[in-house]
């Protein structure tokens, strides 16, 4: 039994466990409507890395800004997108939040300040960085919290980024999701030094190794930095040592691995392992996860039910958003 | 001869080149242990080895960057940028560096870099998984710039870059990988098996880069077109009943302003379509070329027929993508105009 798990207390766990759920069921229903034809184009599944997600959002507060990637279905729902919103835009619908323009690679969200799914590795890093400097400069206390999967780190954006972060001394969260493959190649086949945290520290930046797959302590990391980063401590680096449990995308054998290896991480999966330990603490029952697995169930059917029932833009609007508009901010 | 789809031919191009040529390797993400994204590299670093088919980090500046310095150093590089999309980070390098190393040096040094990168829509891949940006590479002066649309082609224009000594950037448009495509998503697809040009010699040939090709010869209309649009523009012209010439391009630069010449004098009339975005795009290369060869013998303005100016769209692919109607309704305001 875990010491942390033993302090979060049953309302903890279960709210932290109910929030994986939801991202885990809602995926895993994308899968089924991908297979179905309804969602198309390429969509990147979290399964497995759920924690660092559901970790880092509790922590953040609603004047922090969020930097994503295309695997970000996870953070898009932990931030607090409606789910109704990301599936309709999974489905490309007008009601999507972002009205079907983006697919499940570029979610936006203005009212949880969510700057994208950005389907070019790296390519959040330095908008990050923008986010931060004009936070500091027009004196709010907001950060940004920034996440990339280890791949991204062998991109100049990278590099970039964490100097003008730690130079500027700016309130930057980078959250690296180091799930071991990008795409279909090892870390230690495709970078030189394959410690990210190592990495974050060479630019002074406080940088730490974390069980991504434990979302309690995820969610002390992120506490502790964020606690640091609003104290004008400048950035921090986490490196969340997680695991994608499925495939990169919906069109990958994963030839590049042995599934002795998956079937290993399978055991240390992010939900199994809260439950297991906390059913061992007493902490919650097989009824309080059947209960959990069944809400989340109905909110995925509603979600769909939702997409399904939406409307698609009317193709002449196309061309909007392209330019300001007459009236826009 | 052997049936092939345009993956396999132009993986039996690379896999000709490295058993010909020693100074040939391949580089870029996934390419080796993983056989690259859409299989193009499928095989070839079991058969080569790691020395000659390396797999890179996700650093799309770094591979082109490589790539030049190994070419400048007695190599023949071809790198992948998984997709156009990703091409960017690299541009720098391919505009500041590798476009302009002959020039800048007198002639003493040059790269003889392919950079393959697939390219286009018609995949439902969105705003970072569909874009068409040929005509910013065909802007700069020290780029040869190639489109294949279809097995034959690719193979034979592939080869021809790795051999060229002069920079390529090889634009491979993904939607046609595995068959033809006349722009209906509704109907099944095709395979290269149907279509004249899947059946692809074995062994080492090429198609001469700066040659476009007459694909369908008529009397009424030239169409200029390149990639996936060679075979959309097909389809539009037989469901007019059309008598239109279908150019393939084939290659942007060097353009072979002859053959386009050529035609369009014979027809009097032109369309020009491509995927990528209108404004500022190559078509307007191809149109004022045209227009300033070929005025005297012109019936009707020349039409653009493209991409609309916005981001590539998840929804509504089909609405942007410029399929056969679109080019129908160009093809008729063409044949109607006096």
């Amino acid at each position: 039994m875990s010491v942390r798990t033993a302090r979060a207390g049953r309302e903890r766990v279960l709210g932290l466990l109910a929030a994986m759920l939801r991202i885990r069921q809602f995926e895993e229903t994308c899968a089924r409507l991908y297979g179905e034809g309804k969602i198309r184009g390429f969509v990147h599944l979290c399964n497995g890395e759920e924690a660092v997600a559901v970790g880092v959002m509790a922590t953040l507060g609603p004047g922090d800004a969020i930097v994503s990637t295309y695997r970000e279905h996870g953070h898009a729902l932990a931030r607090g997108i409606p789910m109704d919103a990301v599936m309709a835009e999974m489905y490309g619908k007008a009601t999507g939040c972002s009205r079907g323009r983006g697919g499940s690679m570029h979610l936006f969200d203005a009212a949880t300040r969510f700057y994208g799914g950005n389907a070019i590795v790296g390519g959040g890093l330095p908008l990050a960085v923008g986010l931060a400097l004009a936070e500091k400069m027009q004196g709010r206390k907001g950060l940004a919290a920034c996440f990339f999967g280890e791949g991204a780190a062998a991109e100049g954006e990278f590099h970039e980024s964490l100097n003008l972060a730690a130079l500027w001394r700016l309130p930057v969260l980078f959250i690296c999701e180091n799930n071991l493959y990008a795409m279909g190649t090892a870390l230690e086949r495709s970078q030189s030094q394959t410690s990210i945290a190592a990495r974050g520290a060479a630019y002074g930046l406080p940088s730490e190794a974390v069980s991504g797959m434990d979302v309690f302590a995820v969610a002390e990391a992120a506490g502790r930095a964020v606690a640091s980063i609003r104290n004008g401590g400048g950035p921090v680096l986490l490196e969340m040592c997680t695991y994608r449990l499925r495939a990169h995308s919906m069109f990958d054998a994963q030839l590049y691995r042995d599934k002795a290896e998956v079937e290993a991480w399978q055991k240390r999966g992010p939900i199994v392992s809260l439950t297991t330990r906390a059913k061992a603490a007493a902490l919650m029952t097989e009824e309080d996860y059947q209960r959990l697995l069944a809400a989340a169930d109905a909110e995925v059917d509603e979600a769909v039910r939702f997409a399904e029932d939406s409307p698609w833009e009317p193709a002449a609007d196309l061309g909007r958003f392209v330019y300001a508009e007459a009236g826009s901010p | 001869m052997a049936q092939m789809n345009m993956i396999q031919a132009l993986n039996s191009a690379m896999d000709i080149m490295l058993g010909r040529d020693p100074n040939v390797v391949i580089l870029g993400e996934d390419v080796g242990y993983f056989g690259g994204v859409f299989r193009v590299t499928d095989g070839l670093q079991r058969k080569y080895g790691e020395h000659r088919v390396l797999d890179t980090p996700i650093a799309e500046g770094g591979i082109v960057a490589a790539a030049i310095g190994m070419g400048v150093n007695g190599l023949r590089p071809v790198a992948e940028v998984q997709f156009a999309d990703y091409i960017y980070p690299a541009y720098d390098q391919i505009v500041s560096e590798l476009a302009r190393l002959r020039y800048r040096s007198a002639g003493d040094f040059f790269a003889p870099v392919t950079i393959r990168t697939p390219c286009g829509g018609g995949i439902r891949g969105g705003q970072t998984h569909s874009q068409s940006p040929e005509g910013i590479f065909a802007h700069v002066s020290g780029l040869k710039v190639v489109m294949p649309s279809n097995p034959y082609d690719a193979k034979g224009l592939l080869i021809a870059a790795i051999e060229d000594d002069d920079p390529v950037v090889f634009f491979e448009p993904k939607r046609i990988y595995n068959g033809p495509f006349d722009g209906d998503p509704n109907k099944p697809a095709v395979p290269w098996s149907t279509h004249p040009k899947g059946e692809v010699p074995e062994g080492h040939y090429t198609v001469p880069i700066g040659k476009a090709e007459v694909v369908r010869e008529g009397g009424d209309v030239s169409i200029v077109t390149y990639g996936t649009m060679v075979h959309v523009c097909e389809a539009a012209a037989r469901s007019l009943g059309l008598d239109a010439e279908v150019i393939d391009v084939r290659s942007m630069v060097p353009l072979d302003v002859e053959t386009l010449v050529n035609s369009v004098k014979k027809t009097g009339r032109c369309v020009v379509v491509h995927e990528a975005t209108r404004f500022g795009g190559f078509g307007g290369e191809l149109s004022a070329t045209l227009q300033e060869e070929c005025f005297w013998h012109l019936e009707a303005p020349i039409l653009r027929v493209a991409g609309w100016d916005t981001p590539y769209p998840h929804a509504f692919e089909w609405e942007y993508f410029p399929g056969q109607k679109r080019v129908a309704r160009a093809l008729t305001a063409v044949m109607e105009a006096r």
